[in-house]
């Protein structure tokens, strides 16, 4: 069984690969990557009942926190049940994508403001090296250029440091940083191709 | 046909099927990377003191183009498991997306299985925290209060959220060893985690717990391309600077 998996992973991974890189196989790779999302969209169903099962074992062990399991439930049946009652495209559900969940997620990233100002005045007790200096020092003054003074710009910070900063430092440093992690996602992905690294579980 | 793009595929595919070859004697030769070293003493400590490990493998979807990172945080789950299944406390596994979930389940299933302790595993510890950033993030930071954590490393794709996340694991004393893939989070784990890992060093996690020849034969081969990419710079800014090209 295990073989199977093996070959079926590496077999569908290849005709994906070549799919892309020889126009006569880009029809196969069109399909396999339809199959791919349907069973993504299984999956999904799949990771919603380990949600309500973990949820559910949370309330019946009486785990602390366990109330907020129980409104997690009821609000993800009474959302579907709804859902289904009404279909998803009626104003009633759109109301609740919009006057529930974007706020809640709003008022998340709002709070990382805060949480990164607070990170940033603790980064300097936790390492407070050179790098640390230069982080925060770099951050306050592309602040500093970014926003809109009470007495207007100051010439060599707007016009020469935060352009010089922007795009001649950060651009070369982040150049640098995503042709690492191409490379690693190059090597990563090549090593499942020829069945070196086998996340679907196999010995 | 983009035939530079299929030979150099290619040479990579073959080096990585020859390489660990030469690599199967002795330890792996690799730089210290803080993090991770701290991180493998994480993982022993965590089976000394019955603690739990914490494994976040962010939330995109394997088919979308930040899949390697999760692979890359599949790869760290099984040897975290592989070394802390003998422990009181088994490592947990949180994803931000179905299928992932469903592979962390899978992964630590097979690193129990790989170590001949498969029925310790306990299929609950591999869970969906949530089905967006944020829903996830808020589904994964009491866990670090509630769950026994001592660790827990974030090797997958994550955004800003993460921030959120190094600030709960402060706050339990947990220690946070962040990486993505994504560079506008990793200067917020920069300044948040306790721990973090710059670029393609998520992508050498695996090789740095032990997870054997291929992994660091993979990590000998992007010195190599990296060299290359270097030299092709260099040569190309030269010729440019002679008006050559």
């Amino acid at each position: 069984m295990q073989i199977v998996a093996l070959v079926l992973a590496v077999g569908t991974g290849m005709l994906i690969l070549v799919g892309y890189f020889v126009p006569a196989f880009a029809p196969v790779q069109s399909v396999l990557l339809r199959w791919a999302i349907i069973l993504s969209g299984a999956a999904a169903v799949l990771g919603v009942f380990n949600l309500v099962l973990v949820h559910a074992n949370k309330i019946s062990a009486r785990e602390k926190g366990s109330g907020y399991s129980g409104v997690l439930i009821i609000g993800l049946f009474a959302t579907f049940v709804f859902g289904l009652a009404i279909g998803p495209s009626h104003p009633g559900m759109r109301l609740l994508i919009s006057a529930v969940v974007i706020p809640v997620e709003s008022t998340l990233m709002a709070l990382l403001a805060v949480t990164l100002l607070y990170a940033s005045v603790r980064l300097l007790r936790r390492r407070g090296n050179a790098m640390t200096w230069v982080f925060i020092g770099t951050t306050v003054l592309m602040l500093v250029a970014s926003a809109t003074l009470p007495f207007g710009e100051i010439g060599a910070l707007t016009n020469f440091l935060h352009p010089w900063l922007q795009h001649v430092l950060a651009m070369g440093g982040a150049r640098g940083i995503l042709i690492g992690m191409a490379l690693g996602t190059l090597t990563t992905g090549l090593r499942v191709l020829v069945g070196a690294d086998r996340p679907y579980g196999v010995k | 046909m983009d035939m530079l793009g299929l030979g150099l595929v290619v040479l990579c595919g073959a080096l990585l099927l020859v390489l660990p070859w030469f690599k199967r004697k002795g330890a792996p030769r690799l730089r210290p990377i803080p993090a991770l070293t701290r991180l493998y003493r994480a993982v022993g400590l965590s089976v000394e003191d019955g603690t739990r490990l914490l494994v976040g493998l962010g939330g995109e979807s394997l088919l979308a183009k930040s899949g390697a990172a999760a692979l890359a945080g599949l790869g760290v789950l099984r040897e975290v498991t592989k070394r802390t299944s003998v422990g009181d406390s088994p490592p947990m596994a949180v994803a931000g997306e179905s299928a992932l979930a469903l592979l962390a389940q899978d992964t630590l299933q097979a690193g129990y299985q790989s170590v001949g302790a498969v029925e310790y595993f306990q299929p609950m510890t591999g869970r969906l925290a949530g089905m967006t950033p944020f829903s996830s993030a808020a589904g994964t930071m009491p866990l670090m209060a509630d769950e026994n954590v001592s660790a827990a490393v974030l090797a997958g794709h994550f955004g800003l959220e993460s921030a959120l996340l190094a600030d709960a694991a402060e706050r339990g004393r947990v220690l946070l060893v962040g990486s993505t893939d994504d560079p506008p989070a990793q200067a917020a784990l920069y300044a948040a985690a306790g721990e973090v890992l710059i670029g393609e060093e998520l992508f050498a996690a695996p090789a740095y717990l032990g997870a054997g020849p291929a992994h660091a034969a993979s990590l000998t081969i992007q010195d190599f391309l990296r060299w290359m990419i270097i030299i092709a710079l260099v040569s190309g800014t030269a010729l440019k600077l002679f008006g050559i090209i």
